[in-house]
């Protein structure tokens, strides 16, 4: 299925669009707006230009430091992997957890994860993946994938987790979210003394310390990655920052893009297993850094999607993802990040519609903390598809037929006099058209005002009177 | 000083008593304005549909029909946008092209921006008896700063009153082709405009974009608004004109 139906599917949900409606006016929009006029719009506004700097100055030279940073967490203790493709990368989280006994794992929210297909993979392996986030556990029950890259289950009401809650934890059903929240806490705890194993996304990689860095609100980040025997992060190579000074410019920007807050909850750095005097972290850390499509956008013209520091700013100002939602895209990412990062990493021709399903209204890389020109690399996706052949011959056609038209004055004046005129007869006494031919797009929800006048502008400029005879 | 007024092509064909408007407003402020007898479209739909070829024909036209104008105004803000941040981009690769594009798009003016930042004299002297609220397009606010400049003018009409409506810079769904690619998607978010529009409780909606425009209408007329009215920042500016 396609976006166009899926959007249309949940256009008709009333359930959906009511969950839609509460997780807008919950806002995260107003709070990011508060919290950038509380740090002052002008002084962000700087802010955003050096976090786009620093990501630009990373992935510049994205080999360089991601040299460094293994070198810097091998000599901390930690392990550190590359995958070049998702299906490597839990090829090798397997393998770690054959090699060290593992039964069940936990894990803290990771999108590169929910990419490769971990938790089926560890699955056919005979390991229990469990997600210990809470929206990530809502929907590993429900068997849905997330609909937003940090409220992973906004899609879903109370009513719905109370639901699944009472199916899943054969309690009797509860529906105040305090009460639901410390029984999906007390069911997680056991899993949290139990596993072997715990699975942690990374948010940045730091070079100069070879530390990985989660940022979170729950906490459940924390004990995933101090818990069990071993720790796996699991996360794209192109996170990594050099310095932590560029961290904290980053994490400045993230918190407020993505909820309004000056921090989040926690922030935790990781930097290698526990050492002979710490009195807990994992006996084994080990990094699996994920390529999976992402050298073949460094130094070409969609490079700057790579800045992406996963804040979900872009998607909570889309209009079009406010309407239908994130499963309407279909793969892991939604919005607009996600129309630009599906066809780069599952190939063109397999999202024809994402780069077309944006407004191109400019919302969103306006609040991109990193800048990334999101409606200019959506229409290079566009341009890309015409090139390739990939688009619709109709379309086409129409496009082409138009500039022909149009760079053919006479015969575009008279094809346009002839037009205006039928519209203007269709559109009757009220000047409305409720059904046009090859408008059923737009006039299924809509009417199409016809012309105002029978005549084009151009017709009435040139017959008008020259100005010695106009009235005075 | 020689103005050139690029009407564009959906005010040319669906309302042309905006481009008059415009007329009206540049001679009220004194200035002597042409109107290139063979100009068409900006080269917009093929930009925006990936198609190159078709943006920078239309472009180039564009382009060399108003070579000699000091400045080229616009009642459009998206094909005001077009000509300045995309026509730079049409040409990337060739020279010669990209300094005519550059150069131009240095001259080139959004109508509500030119009459605030360029025109001397003050050009509103219409009247309006009631209540408006205005609706930012996407394109004339984001790409070419477009927010203050049409309420500073609605302010010296005679009889106006502005109320902002909740979410006025958010997009109507037009979005050019994408409101007939994605009919069911853009009549929603065109129906929460709507939505916003008439809590504001304003008698008119005022907008500065024809796509906008039709959208909007088409969408409050469907919806069993017969009263309020839709109208270009132009013909309120201006008061009653030909066509």
């Amino acid at each position: 299925m396609h976006f166009k139906a899926r959007a249309s599917a949940a256009l008709a949900d009333a359930t959906l669009q009511a969950n839609l409606r509460k997780f807008q006016s919950a806002g995260f929009t107003a709070l990011r707006a508060k919290a950038v006029a509380e740090f002052g719009p002008e002084l962000f506004e700087a802010l955003r230009g050096e976090g786009a700097a620093i990501r630009d100055r990373s992935l510049e030279s994205l080999d360089a430091w991601l040299d460094r940073f293994e070198a810097e967490a091998v000599r901390r203790g930690a392990t550190v992997l590359f995958a070049e493709t998702r299906a490597e990368a839990c090829e090798l989280l397997v393998e770690i957890c054959r090699r060290h006994g593992v039964r069940k794992a936990i894990k803290s929210k990771s999108m590169l994860s929910e990419e490769a297909g971990v938790n089926e993979a560890l699955a056919a392996n005979g390991i229990t993946p469990i997600e210990t986030d809470l929206g990530e556990y809502i929907l590993q029950l429900a068997g849905e994938p997330p609909s937003h890259i940090i409220a992973p289950a906004l899609h879903k009401s109370k009513d719905e987790v109370a639901d699944l809650f009472q199916a899943h934890h054969h309690a009797p059903r509860k529906d105040d979210i305090p009460r639901m929240t410390r029984e999906a806490r007390e069911v997680l705890r056991g899993h949290f003394l139990s596993a072997d194993l715990g699975i942690s996304g990374g948010n940045f990689l730091i070079a100069e310390t070879g530390s990985g860095v989660i940022v979170t609100n729950e906490g459940n980040g924390r004990m995933v990655t101090t818990l069990p025997r071993v720790h796996v992060c699991i996360t794209g190579i192109e996170k990594v920052l050099p310095t932590l000074e560029d961290f904290s410019t980053l994490l400045r920007l993230l918190t407020r893009s993505a909820t309004g807050q000056a921090i989040s909850n926690y922030v935790s750095l990781f930097t290698g297993p526990r050492g002979r005097q710490d009195r807990d972290g994992p006996e084994h850390m080990v990094f699996i850094l994920v390529d999976a499509g992402r050298t073949h956008l460094v130094g070409g013209d969609m490079q700057e999607m790579l800045r992406c520091i996963r804040c979900g700013a872009c998607m909570n100002h889309c209009p079009v993802y406010r309407a239908v939602g994130g499963h309407s895209y279909g793969w892991v990412y939604p919005g607009p990040m996600g129309s630009v990062l599906t066809p780069s990493y599952v190939g063109l021709a397999n999202a024809l519609d994402l780069p077309h399903a944006a407004t191109l209204c400019g919302a969103c890389s306006v609040a991109c903390p990193v800048k990334i020109p999101l409606p200019e690399l959506l229409r290079k996706l566009r341009e890309k598809q015409v090139n390739r052949g990939l688009r619709p011959w109709r379309e086409m056609a129409a496009v082409r037929l138009w500039s022909w038209t149009a760079r053919r004055p006479r015969l575009y004046a008279l094809a346009t006099a002839i037009a205006v005129r039928l519209l203007r007869l269709l559109g009757g006494r009220d000047g409305m058209i409720a059904a046009l031919p090859f408008g059923r797009e737009w006039t299924r929800g809509r009417f199409f005002p016809a012309p105002k006048s029978g005549r084009t502008f151009r017709s009435l400029y040139a017959s008008r009177p020259t100005p010695a005879l106009r009235k005075p | 000083m020689r103005v050139g007024l690029f009407a564009t092509c959906l005010v040319d064909l669906m309302r042309p008593s905006i481009a008059f408007a415009a007329l009206k407003l540049l001679e009220n402020a004194g200035y002597e304005v042409t109107v290139p007898a063979a100009q068409t479209c900006c080269g917009q739909p093929g930009w925006n549909s990936g198609d190159r070829e078709s943006a920078r024909s239309l472009a180039e036209k564009l382009i060399v029909e108003f070579e000699d104008c000091r400045y080229v105004v616009v009642p459009s803000g998206s094909c005001a946008g077009m000509i300045r941040a995309h026509f730079p981009e049409v040409f990337a690769d060739e020279p010669a092209m990209l300094a005519k594009a550059r150069e131009l798009a240095g001259r080139t003016y959004e109508l509500t921006e030119f009459l605030t930042k360029i025109a001397k004299r003050g050009v509103v002297s219409a009247s309006f008896d009631g209540t408006v609220t205005y609706h930012d397009s996407c394109s004339g606010l984001r790409e070419i700063g477009v927010k203050a400049q049409p309420r500073q003018l609605l302010a010296k009409v005679a009889g106006l009153k502005l109320i902002e409506m909740e979410e006025c810079e958010t997009c109507c769904g037009f979005g050019g082709t994408f409101s007939i690619k994605y009919g069911d998607i853009s009549s929603a978010m065109a129906e929460k405009k709507c939505a916003n529009i008439e809590a504001s409780g304003a008698q008119a909606v005022v907008l500065g974009d024809l796509g906008c425009m039709l959208n909007i209408e088409g969408r409050l007329r469907r919806r069993g608004d017969a009263k309020t009215r839709v109208l270009h920042v132009a013909e309120v500016l201006a008061g009653p004109t030909e066509g």
